[in-house]
């Protein structure tokens, strides 16, 4: 039983996360139908910015918890303006191009940022400092760290904070407008160019706490961290019904159970025939019955179209 | 018409001048008539495993400088080596495609790959091609087993290491319900499945075999399965990039247990990244430590130097390579048919250990030593198995 519960809790920490990184993708593709590949680099980014503003407080004498904060706040800013310019050089000129030449120009952001990453930060896994404190909580004989609770009442907090933006704003407003029609949005006086610009600097600024909150929560930050994130809240982003924002909270929720109970009940259930090795094999398995059965996903509707 | 001659004679200059090229490029000698060897060199260079490929070509790379300032000559001519170094991933796809560029590129021969599971796929090309193959690091059996003559390897298999170390965990640490995780790589796995053999034949239990891959970051989902069945020891056959984090959240978890892994975590790395969970945890390494080999101390210092802290296995490469040139100027000659016999019957004293080849071109003898984290720090605990007398 406290297997049982432990794998659920590892479960919506992992979901969390991803959550976290499918806010992102899936804000992007409600506004503009893009999915952008380079979010996953975004992270990595942000966790690196913070590593080294973090190394570089610390090594000033700043206190802890203080230096933790403007780490974040800094990568916050730096993702924020990396968002900035990859939507202004890499898609805004192609927003009118075929679909398929802006989703190319997102590799190639993506393979362009993970070498720059190389170059400055290097190859090597960096030891991301532990600020919080990681004492293990004891929970019905389950172990939780403070870590673990933070993303998971971050992830809710930004998901209803987004929420509040997009339904009750005039940023909003002007979001969900240009998703439904970027032209007609334009002829009621929306500066198109600005919103979109905004959009991204959010979904980079997110990244940015969730490249911090992955580093914080294992201890490493390293220049290829990105990628499977990435795709693997893609995938929760899919899961959930990819443009809306409710959609990527349980796709991504969902998506960190599924591994988690399949990693750890998969051997045991068929026997020893399929071992945890099938992890990922599993999880997918269940985002294609998802999409046969709802090809939108399981909340799928745009962000546009009232929630 | 008069258009046309001129273009077709443009295209006769072009081609004259590209054999021009052709012909001044001959493989073998450059603009000052030295003989040019060509040595390939193959590691993951970008990806998880970055760090360890920089360090295996650095290994490479130091031994290649040095054979040029010390002036080698080979078959009475003066040889100048250049080193060509391709990014394999730690992929065994995109190794086979590296390992035809190294053959394209006339090397002759190659020092790598780093992994397994690259060097097994690599090695059939380099074998079609009678091209010569020294793995500085590749420890699975499979390797050596296919029967190429051209493959060789500077250190000794996971056959003698998995069972060195399930010896050791069920008689040593007498560890009663083992559990076991691999990274379904060739060496992960190889590295497992030997170790699980040699601790069942000491009596221990495997109550757990579990799996992840060598590019995951979280493992609470596979620990806490291991943690339902209550062992009191883990394996874990990887690199050091799971293996840290591994180790980390294996005390975050609260499993109470002793952490056990192979060569592919014995690295400042793991320690890095484990944090203070590191502390306890045991490994293995092919080999005596380094302080211990023949020319340990003297290449660390120079290599520390020159490129930084040595993560793993560029003292290997640096063997290797050494290795290959020694038997160049053996047989006179660089082309790898010719010196290969000469590389197969060899003896010689590098600075991980006297490294003779056994008929399939594994190390002989072999030592394994293995480490305990104390204090931050690897510390060697013992070493074991057949120790090659060093002469020096």
């Amino acid at each position: 039983m406290e297997i049982l519960l432990q794998q659920i809790i590892n479960g919506l920490v992992q979901g969390s996360v991803y959550a976290l990184v499918a806010l992102g993708y899936t804000m992007v593709y409600g506004i503009l139908g893009l999915i952008n590949f380079a979010h996953g680099e975004v992270v990595m980014i942000g966790a690196m910015l913070a590593l080294s503003a973090l190394t570089m407080l610390l090594g000033f004498g700043v206190p802890p918890v203080l230096a933790f904060l403007l780490s974040i706040a800094l990568a916050m800013a730096g993702c924020m303006a990396l968002g900035y310019s990859i939507e202004r050089i890499a898609y805004r000129p192609l927003r009118h191009a075929p679909r398929l030449a802006p989703l190319i120009t997102a590799i190639g952001v993506s393979i362009v940022l993970q070498n720059l990453s190389m170059m400055i930060w290097g190859r090597e896994y960096h030891s991301f400092p532990q600020l919080i404190a990681n004492t293990p909580h004891n929970f019905g004989g389950a172990i939780v760290n403070d870590i673990q609770v933070i993303i998971f009442i971050l992830a809710l907090a930004i998901m209803a904070g987004l929420m509040v933006v997009v339904h009750r704003t005039r940023l909003g407003r002007a979001m969900r407008a240009v998703a439904e029609n970027q032209h007609a949005a334009q002829l009621m006086g929306v500066d198109i160019n600005r919103v979109i610009s905004i959009t991204f600097m959010l979904g980079s600024a997110l990244a940015a706490i969730a490249g911090v909150m992955v580093s914080a929560n294992y201890g490493l930050a390293h220049y290829y961290m990105g990628f499977i994130l990435g795709l693997k809240a893609f995938t929760a982003a899919v899961l959930g019904g990819i443009g809306n924002l409710r959609g990527a909270m349980l796709g991504g929720l969902l998506l960190g159970l599924i591994e988690s109970l399949g990693a750890g009940y998969i051997g045991d259930i068929t026997g020893g025939i399929l071992g945890s090795n099938y992890q990922d094999v599993f999880a997918f398995f269940v985002l294609i019955i998802v999409l046969v059965f709802r090809p939108s996903g399981l909340l799928g509707e745009r962000l546009a179209e009232r929630a | 018409m008069s258009f046309h001659s001129a273009r077709s004679l443009l295209l006769a200059t072009f081609a004259l001048v590209l054999i021009g090229c052709e012909k001044s490029a001959t493989p073998d000698q450059n603009a000052s008539g030295e003989l040019v060897v060509r040595i390939g060199a193959s590691a993951p260079l970008t990806g998880p495993q970055a760090h360890l490929g920089k360090d295996n070509e650095n290994g490479t790379r130091m031994a290649i400088d040095d054979a040029n300032a010390k002036g080698i000559v080979i078959g009475g001519r003066k040889a100048h080596f250049e080193l060509i170094s391709e990014d394999d991933q730690a992929d065994p796809k995109t190794a086979t495609i590296v390992a035809q560029k190294l053959v394209d590129n006339k090397v002759s021969g190659v020092i790598g790959h780093m992994n397994s599971g690259t060097s097994i796929p690599a090695a059939k090309i380099y074998s079609d091609n009678g091209i010569v193959q020294i793995s500085p690091s590749a420890t699975a059996v499979a390797y050596t087993a296919q029967g190429y003559k051209t493959a060789f390897r500077v250190m000794a298999n996971d056959a003698q290491q998995g069972h060195v170390l399930g010896e050791y965990a069920a008689k040593n640490l007498s560890a009663k319900k083992i559990a076991v995780i691999d990274d379904r790589t060739a060496y992960g796995q190889g590295l497992a499945d030997e170790f699980i053999k040699a601790a069942q034949a000491n009596g221990a239990q495997i109550v757990a075999h579990e799996y992840t891959n060598d590019k995951a970051m979280d493992f609470t989902a596979v620990l806490t399965a291991v943690k339902g069945k209550k062992p009191d020891l883990l394996f874990y056959g990887g690199m050091d990039a799971q293996g840290g984090p591994m180790a980390k959240q294996v005390k975050a978890l609260a499993l109470n247990l002793k952490f056990m892994t192979g060569d592919g975590s014995y690295t400042p790395e793991f320690i890095k990244l484990a944090g203070d969970a590191a502390e306890g945890a045991y490994a293995s390494l092919p080999g005596v430590p380094l302080d211990k080999m023949p020319g340990g101390t003297e290449f660390e210092k120079r290599f520390v130097a020159k490129y930084g802290t040595i993560q793993l296995y560029a003292p290997y490469c640096y063997d290797a390579v050494n290795m290959m040139i020694a038997a160049m100027q053996t047989a006179g000659s660089a082309e790898p048919a010719k010196y290969m016999p000469a590389l197969a019957g060899i003896s010689y004293d590098g600075v991980t250990a006297k490294i003779e080849f056994d008929e399939k071109g594994d190390l002989k003898g072999g030592a394994i030593t293995v480490y305990q984290v104390q204090h931050g720090k690897w510390q060697p605990l013992e070493t074991l198995g057949a120790i090659a007398p060093v002469t020096h």
